[in-house]
């Protein structure tokens, strides 16, 4: 018998999953547009909208996850195999909350306020500041990247669970 | 020089009843607006403006205001919108390179709050419009304060799919502050 991880665990592991995968290629797409044009304007709308979704979920997941220990992982895993899998886990969890904070200190710095869905204005987390905003935006871009490489060996990791040992790791999360 | 200068200003001055119009100091003066493109609020500033001032708070019907703005020098709130804004649809600053506010007509409205009724130009196009102000002197001149919605679409201030105001809201809040010194 599989003991899966907990419905709403399953839920925001999906939902955070699809949502990362979606504000990265808004954000690629956005990124390659040049000059000012409403479609433009519109998807980084979007994109900011999707991200703080994104951060909101990833909060609750969290605090989810503190008060909910997840089911043991297969005890035929090599100690070192389980620290891997532990640390990939926690770099997951400080990269889900750095990338959307740095987008939105980013907008912040270029003196864009954060008004998600075009309904709640949200704080701004600094000053308007051309000189940062660029370092701002090259950090979060290489942080998107690394969060999304890490995703996909994170999810090669479960496939290779699923094809390869045949182990129920993956089954947990279904 | 001077001396011929300040009896010709005076001279004028006598002459048309009017107080002596003086230039606002741009170091100190701004012209700033804020517009909201998809709920959200962005600031941005015209940064290159003349303003010249003849006001008398004792006596506001003979003021007088001339204020041109550079429209070229428009900071949008980031270097793409710099550019757009230059273009036919926004103010199409190759045609028509000034928005200018001439007011002779002013209304005290209590409590040091005054209006400005005048033409305003911009984009080819001339229109009424009333401004309320403020005047606060101090030890070396006075300031001159204000804020007031303007609406672009009135004046064809983003045309063709920037005409939908779900994207760009009409209403531009323009925020001035002119200082003059004595
Ligand atoms: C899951 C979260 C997020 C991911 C994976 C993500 C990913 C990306 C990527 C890949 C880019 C393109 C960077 C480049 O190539 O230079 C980007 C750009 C950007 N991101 Fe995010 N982002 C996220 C959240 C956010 C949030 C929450 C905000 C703001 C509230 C935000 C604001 C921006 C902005 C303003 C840009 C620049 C868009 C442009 O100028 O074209 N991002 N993002």
């Amino acid at each position: 018998m599989t003991i899966k991880y907990t419905l709403p665990a399953r839920l925001l592991h999906w939902l955070v999953a699809l949502g990362i995968i979606a504000a990265f290629a808004l954000g690629l797409t956005t990124d390659s547009m040049e000059g000012f044009s409403m479609q433009k304007l519109k998807l980084i709308n979007y994109h900011k909208w999707l991200g703080i979704s994104v951060l909101a979920l990833v909060a609750i997941r969290l605090l989810w996850r503190l008060s909910h220990r997840p089911p043991e992982l297969p005890a035929q895993m090599q100690p070192w195999e389980k620290q891997v899998a532990h640390y990939t886990h926690m770099l997951l969890y400080v990269l889900m909350f750095a990338v959307p904070l740095g987008g939105w200190l980013y907008s912040s710095a270029k003196g864009f306020p954060v008004v998600w869905l075009g309904l709640v204005e949200l704080p701004n987390l600094m000053d308007k500041n051309e000189e940062l905003a660029g370092t701002i935006k090259f950090m979060h871009k290489i942080g998107a990247w690394t969060l999304v490489l890490l995703a996909v060996a994170h999810a090669a990791a479960a496939l290779k669970h699923h094809f390869i040992q045949k182990d129920d790791v993956l089954k947990r999360m279904l | 020089m001077r001396r011929t200068a300040l009896f010709l200003s005076l001279l004028a001055a006598g002459t048309l009843g009017q107080a002596q119009a003086a230039p606002a100091d741009p170091a100190k003066s701004s012209v700033k607006f804020v517009f909201t493109q998809m709920n959200v609020p962005v600031e941005g500033q015209f940064k290159k403006f003349s303003a010249d001032i003849a006001f008398d708070t004792a006596k506001p019907d003979t003021g007088k205001v001339n204020i041109a703005v550079d429209l070229a020098a428009t900071d949008a709130g980031s270097s793409d919108a710099n550019q757009a804004v230059q273009m036919k649809e926004w103010f199409n600053t190759s045609s028509y390179p000034k928005a200018t506010f001439s007011a002779n007509q002013f209304k005290p409205l209590g409590g040091g709050k005054f209006s400005a009724t005048g033409q305003f130009s911009v984009k080819g196009k001339t229109a009424n419009l009333t401004v309320p102000f403020t005047v606060k002197p101090d030890a070396k001149g006075s300031w001159y304060e204000g804020s007031f919605p303007l609406s672009r679409l009135a004046w064809k201030i983003g045309e063709g799919e920037w005409s939908d105001v779900g994207a760009v809201a009409d209403a531009v809040q323009v925020k001035f502050k002119l200082y003059v010194a004595k």
